[in-house]
């Protein structure tokens, strides 16, 4: 049995420990803002915060999560900042991606508050966004940081 | 402007969605599309509601997958109908033809649609302003409406749109020849960047995507399919696969019949109660395959012979003056040969739909672009009719012409009936890669015969390619009219002798449409042959091209045994002008810096224009080369689509258009070895990443007042040709194959 938080609701899992937490979040608690697009580390589709940094959680074993605190987008509800810049810049096509970009921008913030370019490239670059959002994401990021564009 | 007419319509449920008493709902056919026992009982489509609390429903009929286009059409009813857009509600259609066409596909949403959306708003609002009118006993011509509501400024009174709709409702549709369009001036959503409808919802994981589709009671599936196109199950072994835990079944699906079309390729399935145990069990299977005829296909070999083929004599398609007298008469001639490889679609979101058959019915939710299809594919699946198949239409996390070919919905349909529950079927992403519909490859062999001064006097352009058509049936390996339309028998250049070429090209795999289609080999050619042409002559690129160009006309394009496809458009409507395509070109340079660019040490800039989907694009890219790594700190992109109704999202297409062309000009390649596609995820089928994507894409957006034209795909065919050129200028290296990545490690 694996004890774990999930957007700060205590809950226990009892089955295959090795199953990825993208499909306990997803199938089983529903909470499908985080998305599958590669289930290898690849694409940052599926990136949600473990213990504060920022995890790809087809990788992530539930085995692996004993005592642990997972959250994820749709705890942010709304009221983050990188959310409103999100918003102000429009930066989702299909939108896909997004929860993913938004999970690992939030966790370069909470790191490095004022990010370089630099910095924001090194943060972003295992996101995929096959619609090419990636110039409005780097503005919403600086934009939400304050840092000058 | 060719309007329809609408008839109001008895309160009646749409959708999922009831009327209240009172509303005022109206309804139209769109022309060319309602049976005609459709005309009989008029079951017309909705495209606007209004309930006596002034709440406005607006249907939007086609997909959204990131273009806007959901939400730029109800924008349109709405600002006609001087709504308050926070009180508008959209509803998303399912499929029915009495829509029209819902297939969101070769960027025509707008164009086809977007004077029947303009026709609703203004009938609801002169029906609204009438209705006032009566009510008050006073002239309608002096009744406006306003931001939801109706004014007489005379007296001072006003009534919302709720309160008139129940009087507006028992009105007649007026004749819509006298309808009163708003002037661009007064608008206040369109062009106004007004947020897409599920913005706030797509910014906090809200959004109902294929994947996160779900019916009560259902199960998921993971299918394994032949690795090789066509194959077929010999016998398999589910045995370990069923001691997965909730792992519930496993079972086969048919192989699909020719001509494929759309249907379920066929394979077997693993059914469980959740996706991760789907994916295990899958894993456990054991297949025996019969491969079939395709087991042989090689795309290395394959990419030798296009090139063979293209270097022989092939079909003409278009043909002007003598070309082969123009190079017996030259000062100097130029040949050269550009390949391009197979590519998948990969949306970020893989296909995935959910469907219950129960009582000899169809209900599924799916990401899909062209929910018709769905009905049409599933239903010839099935055995059952087209009407009996309701299908929901969730958001798409990406399509790119994949998602508008159901195979994947049919496969739900069909596991649904074998276990007697409903079945969401998921693809992974190997499962994508492996098993697309593919880009065709294609090699094109190019020859100009030059003058003395370094300007072609005649120009010879052979393409082959494996047909879309394959998939349908049409094995005569020529390409269709539609593929042979886009930027191959419609060259723009006034050359005095010129002839375009078509040659045959057998298929082994599945092929598809992909964003821009024959566009984007054919733009590749034609861009970067014209590139070597102007350094050839020591002349400036862009300067070149223009004089290739000549003076701003309207071409009338004329091709050789099939008529020019100009996407179904009247030449008339929607001509060749060579004055737009020049003045896009001339706005990138001015933009761009062009005249004062520098180059050197890695560093360049290429250049590349062309009309597709009945836009005009000029691309301006500037590269920084080391070793096989290119950066792209700037991409500025000119666009003229003739009038735009969301500029926000015109833009937001080419900032995206640009990065799907980069990942295809310099990444991405799908490669087949003994009949089995070698890539199976984004380590090898790379796509364009943060830093790999141009850094700046600098919109130019042209304001014109010509017919709208498409905006989802025609930015991307001019950027694989930019780049290619912009290395040329950096490192003197010509790159004449795709991706472009493996010629600078060579
Ligand atoms: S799904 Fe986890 S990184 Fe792609
Ligand atoms: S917005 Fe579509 S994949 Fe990023």
């Amino acid at each position: 049995m694996v004890q774990l938080k999930v957007n700060g609701v205590s809950r226990q899992f009892e089955g295959d420990n090795t199953m990825p937490l993208l499909w306990y979040l997803r199938d089983l608690l529903d909470l499908t803002g985080t998305k599958y697009g590669c289930g290898m580390g690849l694409c940052g589709s599926c990136t949600v915060h473990v213990d504060g940094k920022a995890v790809r959680s087809c990788l992530t074993t539930l085995g692996s999560l004993e005592g642990k605190s997972v959250v994820t987008i749709e705890a942010l509800n709304g009221e983050h900042p990188l959310q409103k810049a999100w918003m102000e810049c429009s930066v989702p096509q299909c939108g896909y991606c997004q929860s993913g970009q938004i999970m690992q921008a939030a966790a370069l913030l909470k790191d490095k508050p004022k990010p370089t370019d630099q910095d924001i490239d090194t943060a972003m670059q295992g996101n995929l966004c096959r619609c090419g959002t990636y110039q409005r994401i780097r503005q919403a990021i600086k934009q939400a940081a304050e840092v000058k564009a | 402007m060719s309007r329809v007419s609408f008839r109001t319509l008895d309160r009646r449920t749409f959708l999922k969605y009831t009327f209240g008493t009172g509303a005022l709902i109206l309804g139209t056919h769109v022309p060319g599309w309602a049976s005609e026992a459709d005309k009989a009982t008029f079951h017309p489509s909705v495209f606007l509601g209004i309930e006596p609390d002034g709440e406005v429903i607006i249907v939007a009929h086609r997909s959204e997958m990131g273009t806007g286009s959901k939400s730029t059409l109800p924008m349109v009813v709405a600002e006609e109908l001087e709504a308050d857009w926070k009180r508008v509600r959209v509803e998303q259609a399912i499929g029915d033809e009495k829509y029209g066409s819902q297939n969101t596909d070769g960027s025509c949403s707008i164009r086809d649609f977007v004077e029947i959306m303009q026709s609703a708003g203004a009938t609801a609002r002169t029906m609204l302003e009438l209705a006032a009118a009566q009510k008050w006993n006073v002239s309608a011509s002096e009744c406006k409406a306003q931001n939801h509501e109706v004014v007489h400024a005379k007296s001072g009174q006003r009534a919302g749109f709720g309160e008139l709709a129940p009087l507006a409702a028992k009105l007649p549709a007026p004749d819509q020849a006298t309808l009163k369009f708003k002037s661009p001036g007064e608008y206040r959503y369109i062009n106004k960047n007004t947020p897409v409808v599920d913005q706030k919802d797509l910014c906090e994981g809200k959004g109902t995507f294929g994947y996160d589709a779900k019916m009560p009671d259902m199960l998921v599936a993971s299918i394994e399919h032949s690795p090789v196109y066509g194959g077929t199950v010999a016998s398999f072994d589910a045995t370990e696969a069923k001691k997965v835990p909730g792992v519930q079944h496993v079972v086969a699906i048919e192989r699909f019949k020719e001509p494929h079309n759309f249907q379920a390729l066929g394979g077997v399935a693993v059914l469980a109660d959740h996706t991760w145990a789907a994916m295990q069990g899958r894993k456990k299977l054991k297949v025996n395959w019969d491969s079939g005829s395709n087991a042989s296909y090689d795309s290395d070999r394959y990419r030798e012979q296009l090139v063979a083929t293209a270097k022989q004599p092939g079909k003409v398609v278009a043909n002007r003056g003598d070309v082969d007298a123009g190079f017996a008469a030259a000062a100097k001639t130029l040949e050269a040969v550009y390949t391009t490889p197979l590519l998948s679609h990969a949306p970020m979101e893989p296909p995935a739909a959910v469907a219950e058959f129960k009582d000899g019915k169809v209900v599924c939710h799916a990401a899909t672009q062209n929910p018709q299809a769905v009905q049409e594919t599933v239903a010839a699946a099935m055995g059952i009719e087209k009407k009996d198949v309701i299908c929901h239409v969730t958001l798409l996390g990406g399509g790119f012409g994949r998602k508008s070919k159901p195979d994947y919905v049919a496969e739900a349909a069909i596991l649904s009936k074998k276990v007697g529950r409903p079945v969401k079927v998921v693809w992974s992403r190997e499962d994508d890669i492996r098993t697309d519909f593919y880009h065709s490859p294609a090699g094109m062999y190019m020859k100009a015969g030059l003058d003395a001064a370094g300007k072609p006097t005649a120009w010879l352009q052979r393409s082959v390619f494996p047909s879309i058509g394959t998939t349908f049936g049409d094995q005569s390996g020529y390409g269709m009219e539609l593929e042979m339309g886009m930027g191959w028998n419609d060259l723009p250049y006034s050359i005095p002798n010129h002839r375009a070429e078509n040659g045959q090209a057998k298929n082994h795999i599945r092929i598809g449409w992909l964003r821009a289609v024959a566009n984007v080999y054919h733009a590749f050619a034609i861009h970067s042959f014209t590139d070597e042409l102007a350094h050839l002559a020591g002349k400036d690129p862009v300067d070149y091209v223009l004089g290739l160009l000549g003076p701003g006309q309207k071409l009338e394009i004329n091709p050789v045994g099939m008529k020019y496809w100009n996407h179904d458009q009247d030449q008339q409507k929607y001509p060749v002008d060579t004055g737009r395509l020049r003045n896009v070109i001339e706005t990138v340079a001015q933009k761009s810096g062009w005249a004062s660019r520098t180059k050197g040490n890695g560093h360049g800039w290429g250049f590349a224009a062309h009309r597709s989907f009945l836009t005009y694009v000029a691309i301006a890219t500037e590269v920084q080369v080391e070793r096989d790594r290119v950066r792209i700190p700037n991409m500025h992109i000119c666009v003229d689509a003739g009038q735009t109704f969301h500029e926000d999202r015109v833009h937001s297409q080419m900032e995206g258009a640009c990065v799907f062309g980069t990942s295809l000009a310099m990444l991405s390649e799908i490669s087949v070895k003994e009949g089995k596609v070698v890539q199976s995820n984004f380590h090898n089928y790379q796509v364009a990443r943060f830093t790999e994507a141009p850094m700046k894409v600098h919109v130019h957006l042209i304001k014109s007042d010509a017919p709208p034209a498409g905006v989802g795909e025609p930015g991307v065919p001019p950027v694989a040709p930019s780049i290619a050129n912009a290395i040329f200028a950096a490192t003197g290296k010509r790159l004449r194959d795709l991706p472009l990545r493996k010629g600078l490690r060579a």
